[in-house]
């Protein structure tokens, strides 16, 4: 399977159905027009304990507008006939359990839906979707943090799509005094892999975003732009271009 | 690495920030659980600080109240704490200990495993941090005063429902910020691999002695053995030792709240399906989108919306039975067995003497009957006064 993202690949972060999902729709699109290189489209789940409180309550907002996987499924099929950008899912397992693996994957690969990252299934239980994944050539996007220590290597090597790499747990005013110890974990995962590595802890500005593009491939964007939607609300998409384009520029 | 899982259930579905302290506490626990020092230690501790070995109690009134089986109660509630609680938190904390951690941090419903923890780390010289619901630090008040006077921080969560759930939420990204100083303390027999089989080792004490205690005293096996079930570690405690005895028939008591044909219950076998949440593909209460759905009890103890994966395996394979008791009916044992027996039984606990008073007199008279009396109910009595309209300072 190719690699989802490309050197400099700005990534944005939306949970479906937040506030709506024909918002959730436009945002995309006003994503793809920016030149975005993927978007993360959060499944919204009564309980999202790997998450910040931002996401958190964009998760409830999302359950709120009554959110589910049929009607995400729908929304793309309609955004397919706008755009094919890039989209990957982001969702715990029990909403995709419940679906059905078969029937999951089998509508990812029919929206065009390149991959999946999935908080609480670690390397260990990635059997659990796996047989599905492949028969639909669905990415299964895997994470690395610091602590993973050892497994670093064993998880880089099975990786495919791009690797989801959080360096520390949302803390960016301290960017500056953990850089080294970012370059040395993807050190370690370039020694096993070729694929391209993504960043995700809390990047919000264009600073940052041009200092981490020089270490990683593509950079995650989430709460900021999540920030964006809870504050606009249905009126989002054009503030959503505006933030993402002024991002990506830095990005080249 | 060892086999995670009891038939399908179980499993280690969790972030992979955790993962490597997960494995860490798998191998420790590996290695300590053999350990002649750890063991020598962890039996002082429960036989020379918690009280144990807890009484077989012969209930006679209730017995001939009821002119049915043999009812024993196995009294939990005559602990160190009040509760089973504390026989997994010596063990966890103690474990904690030996691996070197600085800080204990854990959920609690009742307040019963957040009063037992902070306990274990008063006496063991750990710093502790619980979080508990909000709904639940006011309608088990006490308990939060209780863990503030034993040193520990408690932490009302305010997400969500508000209730055990949100707690095991809260905890678990705490722990997820802080590894390095830091164990959780589960209080039950769920959660991700090796947890569920921690506690229930560290539980099963309860009918290690309680199979030894039946024989000496009657000379055979009981025909019931029976606990309530939230998360389920009285009942795994209750149940383990009795797992291979084929005759023995084991029930687990569930919260039916206002009746599992209304909205308002934490009936989870009973009700709920297959699914993967807080680190386990277990049994749980959810709606058909894999939501999971707010659950409802009268006991903050019951009060959750999913079950450990080894009573989902124990059920799928039928070694196990699990019936609904209602908030009216545990009441009324709770009041039953205060006024028969002199004991006051947590609200929990009446879940269990609820389905004793019902099977008790189906049963024959030489057949004998065992009931969990995981706790005491002085942490009830406000609440219980009050289901029954009465007002009262706690």
């Amino acid at each position: 399977m190719n690699n989802i993202i490309n050197k400099n690949s700005l990534i944005g972060f939306l949970m479906a159905g937040d506030p709506d999902l024909d918002t959730t729709k436009n945002c995309i699109i006003s994503m793809a027009q920016a030149g975005a290189g993927l978007v993360e489209l959060g499944i919204p789940f009564s309980d999202p304990i790997a998450e910040s409180t931002v996401i958190q309550s964009a998760n409830i907002r999302a359950l709120k507008s009554g959110t589910y996987l049929n009607g995400i499924f729908s929304m793309i099929e309609e955004l397919r006939k706008i755009t094919d950008i890039p989209v990957i899912f982001h969702s715990y397992i029990n909403p995709v359990f419940n679906y059905g693996y078969e029937n999951f994957f089998k509508m990812c690969a029919q929206t065009k839906v390149a991959g999946i990252v999935i908080p609480d299934l670690p390397y260990e239980e990635k059997s659990e979707i796996k047989e599905y994944a492949d028969k639909y050539g669905v990415h299964i996007i895997s994470f690395v943090v610091p602590t993973s220590e050892d497994r670093i290597k064993q998880i880089a090597k099975e990786a495919t799509g791009f690797i989801y790499f959080v360096p520390s747990i949302g803390s960016t005013s301290a960017l500056g005094d953990n850089s080294r110890e970012v370059m040395s974990d993807i050190e370690l995962i370039k020694q096993v892999t070729d694929i391209p590595i993504a960043l995700g802890f809390g990047i919000n500005t264009p600073a940052q975003a041009e200092y981490f593009s020089k270490i990683a491939d593509g950079i995650i964007i989430g709460n900021a732009i999540v920030k964006i939607v809870e504050k606009h609300g249905n009126d989002s998409p054009s503030y959503v271009f505006d933030y993402v384009k002024e991002m990506k520029a830095v990005l080249k | 690495m060892s086999n995670t899982k009891f038939g399908e259930f179980g499993g280690q579905y969790i972030p992979e920030i955790l993962m490597g302290e997960i494995k860490k506490i798998e191998s420790a626990y590996e290695h300590y659980k053999n350990d002649e020092t750890f063991k020598k230690e962890l039996n002082d501790l429960l036989n020379k600080y918690a009280n144990r070995p807890s009484l077989l109690y012969f209930a006679k009134n209730m017995t001939e109240d009821l002119g049915g089986a043999q009812i024993y109660f196995k009294r939990e509630d005559l602990n160190h704490t009040g509760s089973h609680k504390i026989n997994n938190v010596l063990g966890q904390v103690l474990l904690a200990k030996y691996m070197g951690k600085k800080r204990v941090i854990a959920e609690t419903g009742a307040g019963q495993h957040g009063v037992a923890t902070a306990t274990a780390a008063a006496l063991l010289g750990l710093k502790c941090e619980i979080f508990m619901g909000l709904e639940d630090t006011v309608r088990q008040s006490l308990n939060v005063y209780r863990m503030e006077l034993l040193g520990a921080k408690v932490h009302a969560v305010t997400f969500g429902t508000q209730t055990l759930k949100d707690a095991v939420n809260e905890a678990m990204t705490e722990w997820a910020k802080r590894t390095e100083d830091t164990m959780y303390v589960l209080g039950s027999v769920m959660g991700p691999h090796p947890f569920p089989t921690i506690v229930r080792d560290f539980q099963s004490v309860i009918s290690a002695e309680a199979r030894a205690q039946i024989l000496s005293e009657t000379g055979k096996l009981p025909s019931v053995v029976m606990a309530c079930v939230g998360g389920g570690s009285n009942a795994m405690g209750m149940f383990y030792n009795f797992i291979n005895d084929k005759d023995v028939k084991l029930i687990g008591c569930e919260a039916a709240g206002h009746g599992v044909e209304t909205e308002k219950h934490a009936a989870t076998i009973t009700k709920g399906s297959v699914g993967i949440f807080h680190g386990m593909k277990s049994i749980f209460c959810q709606d058909e989108h894999g939501q999971i759905a707010p659950v409802y009890s009268i006991s903050a103890g019951l009060d959750y919306p999913g079950i450990g994966p080894e009573h989902a395996y124990l059920h799928s394979i039928g070694r196990a039975n699990y019936v609904p008791v209602t908030d009216d009916e545990a009441v009324d044992a709770f009041e039953y067995l205060s006024k028969i027996e002199g004991i006051i039984p947590a609200i929990e606990s009446a879940h269990a003497v609820a389905y004793a008073k019902k099977l008790a007199p189906t049963m024959k008279k030489d057949e004998i009957m065992i009931v969990c009396l995981s706790g005491r109910g002085d942490k009830d009595v406000a609440a219980i006064a009050k289901y029954r309209g009465r007002i009262i300072n706690e």
